[in-house]
């Protein structure tokens, strides 16, 4: 199967996963279709995180298969699954203290999987105009809501067919938040699958296509935002909103 | 001091200060970005020197010795790393402290088989064997202001790599945060080769370019593998602009200080360093 040809973008199975003697992971199965937006949610602890970095190849699954557009890659390192026209925006958002706005956009910069760029740097300036005005500017020199824009900017550049958003609006203040969730509506528009990580439901349900909640290690529930709306006591049990 | 003799001491200064910026370059890289400490630095310097010697017994020209001297620094390099360090990144920073005094004790070894333990010499080539006369009865060899152009031309070399190149920028990234630069699809193994061999590389081409000046015998490099760590140290881990800065003040210290200050010509650079930390605990450019 070619990379072009798969439905799906990302496919993870039975992923298990341990800390030393800590069972972490307890048969995680999940997935990306090409221009879906998906949520994965869950309380502290529950293996949010750890079930992204895992299908990555941060944290290799004891068990479990990881395939990408098709091809297996379980157990390949992470700039070997990443490279793949995926893209990473971690929690705490990876600034370089020593790499200026510009040089942070610059150097991971990358074609899309057709040879296309459709992120490019002119692009990401008008959609962050706050990074245009701190081009020189060192990434440790910014405001936490600069920081975020410019993880997300950085990770465009790299044209990716998926973006991992792990805790894009924590610790910001609300109207940096409503400027981030705009941001991401512009690239769910685009057309670039999506994970988001978040703690805010209210903008997670008006964006995903598809939703997931973890507890424990496990999935506990799987579907639209509109089942969920419609069921709020799943989200009281397993969220605490 | 006369003028004349402040110009040569100056001179001499610069000299020793750019060579000390050509093999610490490639330790602070090393230690800064990889996180490992490689002892067996000064080992490569040595290994350079002899590589210099026995081009030149063969070739009769240091240019060749330089040309052929550079790709097999390079090749040691690329091996070391990926036979030897690439399995210790993980472990603790004695481990690495361990394999690389190993290795110091296996690359004299090498150097006691192939070419003895007599002091060798190499001589200057012929091209740059003249002085360039500074007063009626003071002069200056050419060959060590060749060093110094050449040590001057790869340093704002490797400037551009590292400050204006994208290659430079995944250096620079990797120094801060390596994990992230393997968030954004790039082979940070792959880096890390290229960083150590480049490093084993300049170590080695300091002891090609110094071999002329001094003689080469055998643990000629463990000497310069401490001040390459005071230049590091005072530079900053990590830091190419630290090293250069660190490395110029080593040189004027190292030159003038026996000059003006005898008795404590011995402490002298350490001294410097013992300063710099008070004031700048990480270094100058950390």
């Amino acid at each position: 199967m070619t990379l072009e040809n798969s439905d799906y973008i990302i496919e993870a199975e039975g992923l298990q996963v341990f800390y030393g003697a800590s069972h972490v992971l307890h048969g995680v199965d999940f997935s990306v279709k090409r221009g879906e937006t998906v949520s994965l949610m869950g309380r502290n602890g529950m293996g949010k995180t750890t079930t992204l970095r895992s299908m990555l190849g941060f944290v290799p699954p004891k068990e479990g298969r990881v395939k990408l557009f098709g091809c297996d890659v379980t157990g390949a390192r992470p700039f070997n699954v990443i490279k793949r026209h995926l893209a990473y925006v971690p929690e705490g958002r990876g600034m370089f203290h020593n790499l200026s706005v510009r040089e942070h956009l610059e150097m991971p910069a990358r074609p899309a999987m057709d040879g296309t760029w459709r992120w490019n740097f002119d692009r990401v300036m008008d959609t962050f105009p706050r990074l245009s005005e701190r081009l020189n500017h060192m990434g440790s020199q910014l405001s936490g809501g600069e920081q975020q824009m410019l993880a997300i900017g950085r990770a465009l550049m790299t044209n990716p067919e998926l973006l991992i958003l792990d805790e894009a609006t924590e610790g910001l203040a609300p109207l940096i938040r409503e400027e981030i969730w705009r941001i991401i509506n512009i690239i769910k528009n685009d057309g670039i699958s999506t994970i988001i990580v978040d703690k805010n439901i209210g903008p997670i349900l008006d964006m995903a296509d598809r939703n997931v909640i973890l507890v424990k290690g496990n999935i506990v529930f799987e579907g639209s935002s509109d089942d969920l709306r419609a069921n709020p006591d799943i989200l009281a049990r397993n969220i605490g909103v | 001091m006369d003028l004349a003799t402040i110009l040569i001491q100056l001179l001499n200064s610069v000299q020793y200060g750019l060579l000390l910026f050509l093999i610490s370059s490639g330790l602070t890289l090393v230690f800064g970005i990889m996180g490992v400490i490689n002892l067996a630095h000064g080992a490569m310097y040595m290994i350079g020197a002899y590589l210099a010697y026995a081009f030149v017994e063969w070739t009769g020209s240091l240019g060749v010795a330089i040309l052929l001297g550079i790709p097999v620094m390079l090749i040691v390099g690329i091996v070391i790393e990926r036979f030897l360090i690439d399995s210790l990144y993980s472990r603790d920073h004695l481990f690495q402290v361990l394999l690389t005094f190993g290795l110091i004790l296996i690359l004299n070894d090498i150097q006691s088989i192939l070419w003895g333990n007599d002091t060798h010499g190499v001589p200057i080539p012929d091209m740059l064997n003249g002085s360039i006369s500074l007063t009626d009865n003071m002069s200056y060899p050419v060959y060590r202001l060749a060093v110094s152009v050449v040590c001057l031309a790869l340093a704002i070399g490797m400037y551009w790599v590292i400050q204006k190149t994208r290659l430079g920028m995944t250096i620079r990234a990797g120094a801060s945060n390596r994990e992230m630069v393997e968030s954004l699809g790039i082979n940070v193994r792959t880096l890390f080769t290229i960083i150590f061999a480049a490093g084993v590389a300049l170590a080695g081409l300091g002891g090609i370019l110094s071999a002329p000046l001094s003689s080469v015998y055998p643990g000629m490099g463990d000497n310069v593998l401490i001040i390459c760590l005071v230049v590091v140290v005072i530079g900053g881990i990590g830091s190419i602009k630290g090293a250069f800065w660190g490395a110029m003040m080593i040189g004027l210290v190292s030159t003038f200080g026996p000059v003006l200050i005898p008795s404590l010509s011995s402490v002298m650079v350490y001294l410097v360093m013992a300063l710099v930390l008070l004031v700048k605990p990480r270094g100058l450019f950390a």
